[in-house]
């Protein structure tokens, strides 16, 4: 049924969080190898979908199939195939920066020998070398970032989720990581599936793009298809003629709605 | 394996960084002894039960691992809270596996945590009664450790956050506490508060170190050790479950 080219195939996925809907009838695929580049306004549902994809939410409905494996009924081969930067914070500040990636590399599997060349490869890479041995809860936001982009890349994934992963840092440490990136992609048929606000970074690096905004998908193809049907001359203009102009509230994410209905006992659905 | 080995190691360096977090919650068994161990002890001597300092000792050392374990297990809401959680449920290691690493760690902690409120003890003029049952008491602080780990990281796992946390302390901690016989003499207490010390697992937990410990024995280690070990297989189960069934 599904192709068995796609590394990432989603089929009318939804995610109602009770009288809200997060995630609406969304399909797409990504095949492998591709770049590809999950656009949309802030609340969009872009977090959503990447969490569902990654087994750490289960969808209301719809099908989704992670290098040919189903991640909700079977979450532990599934998270085999990925490796993810997740949008919000997710490191250990106890530990020093190189025990986080330690840590990671164990839990990955990756051996001994590899993660120790990997690790100071990295670590270069962010210019986080001299700092190795300092807890995290000493580092800067930007610091932390690097971190947690360096610790995604330590183990070498079929695909790649990057979850806004260079907002906050400056274009140099931006340009150093995006080429590691492109190179990995190259050598290794690294898929890749990002979202960013840059979207001149998605424009440069991106295969295909899919836009979505109101949980719904409402165009995708490649960048030249999308300024073709907007008449724009920039992904950014394309963007804005997709999607308006009107600046979007932050509204709470999910989880925060839940927490409100739910001040503590969590539920299901 | 190794992953549980290294979510334990994780714990066990938080642990170790956290000094003030140490030194911090030996205060409480430290007032306890003082002020019940010095102020009780007279009453106790001249109710003709004995030395007051040998049966609480062990239920103050229950106090500290009871205290300890439970909020390591609960530290997963943090965990939560701050993203790092994300970072192992996202990782091809069966949750089972990270749901034991964190557990054996928090355990292991907690008996640390008991082996510092014994040296406590020591130092306030407590006197075990037999050094060779030391190693037994050793594994029923691990055992009631483990239990209390499991339980907090099974209740962590339904909740989001730190707004249950008050109802946790006053509705489940104090209580276990309070109403397991670590500060009074079950057998004079009246029925109603023998069958609530009986419910109790701390009860058990207690007795099991003032047998071994104090010399001391209700009822009975053997019970002991199969209600502990029971109850601590039971809540690993259902621990594991609501850890496997956690969504972010």
């Amino acid at each position: 049924m599904a192709n068995m080219k796609a590394a990432i195939m989603v089929r009318n996925l939804t995610k109602k969080f009770y009288n809200f809907t997060a995630v609406d009838n969304i399909s797409f695929e990504v095949e492998g190898g591709e770049i590809f580049a999950f656009l949309g306004p802030n609340g969009a549902g872009k977090s959503t979908t990447i969490k569902m994809l990654t087994t750490l939410l289960n969808p209301t409905s719809g099908e989704v199939e992670i290098a040919g494996v189903n991640p909700i009924k079977n979450q532990d081969a599934a998270r085999k195939n990925f490796g993810i930067v997740f949008q919000d914070p997710s490191l250990d500040d106890e530990l020093t920066a190189y025990e986080n990636m330690e840590f990671h590399g164990i839990l990955y599997k990756v051996d001994k020998k590899t993660r120790q060349t990997r690790i100071e490869e990295l670590l270069k890479i962010v210019e986080l070398w001299d700092r190795k041995n300092d807890l995290v809860k000493t580092f800067s936001g930007g610091m932390r970032r690097r971190l947690e982009i360096a610790r995604g890349l330590l183990h070498h994934p079929k695909i790649f989720f990057l979850d806004e992963p260079t907002v906050g840092l400056d274009p140099q440490t931006r340009n150093q990581i995006w080429n590691y990136i492109l190179n990995l992609n190259k050598k290794e048929d690294i898929t890749i599936f990002f979202t960013t606000h840059y979207m001149e970074e998605a424009e440069k690096v991106a295969g295909r793009v899919a836009i979505i905004d109101h949980g719904k998908i409402i165009s995708q193809g490649t960048v030249l298809k999308l300024k073709e049907q907007t008449h724009s001359k920039s992904l950014e203009d394309a963007f804005l003629s997709l999607t308006g102009k009107n600046i979007r509230e932050e509204e709470a994410n999910p989880q925060d709605r839940m927490r409100l209905r739910h001040n503590m006992w969590r539920k299901n659905k | 394996m190794t992953a549980i080995y290294i979510l334990w190691l994780r714990q066990i360096k938080r642990y170790l960084r956290s000094r003030s977090r140490i030194i911090g919650s030996l205060g409480q068994p430290a007032l306890f002894l003082v002020a019940l161990g010095f102020g009780f002890g007279p009453i106790f001597q001249k109710a003709g039960i004995g030395n007051y300092l040998d049966f609480l000792a062990p239920g103050v050392i229950s106090q500290g691992i009871l205290f300890t374990a439970i909020f390591s297990g609960i530290d997963l809401i943090w965990d939560r809270q701050f993203g790092f959680l994300k970072e192992t449920l996202v990782a091809p290691v069966p949750r089972l596996s990270i749901m034991i690493g964190r557990t054996l760690g928090g355990a292991t902690i907690a008996t640390i945590q008991g082996i510092f409120v014994l040296i406590l003890t020591l130092i306030i003029g407590f006197r075990p009664q037999n050094l060779y049952l030391l190693p037994l008491t050793l594994s029923f602080m691990f055992l009631m450790a483990l239990l209390f780990t499991a339980l907090g990281t099974a209740i962590a796992s339904t909740l989001n956050d730190f707004q249950g946390f008050q109802l946790i302390m006053n509705f489940l901690v104090m209580p276990l506490f309070f109403l397991s016989g670590a500060l009074f003499p079950l057998q004079s207490a009246p029925p109603f508060l023998q069958i609530i010390a009986k419910v109790d697992p701390l009860s058990y937990g207690v007795d099991s170190l003032r047998t071994t410990l104090s010399g001391i024995s209700t009822l009975g280690v053997f019970t002991d050790f199969l209600v502990l070990g029971i109850l601590t297989g039971i809540v690993l189960i259902i621990g594991s479950y609501l850890f496997s069934k956690i969504q972010i």
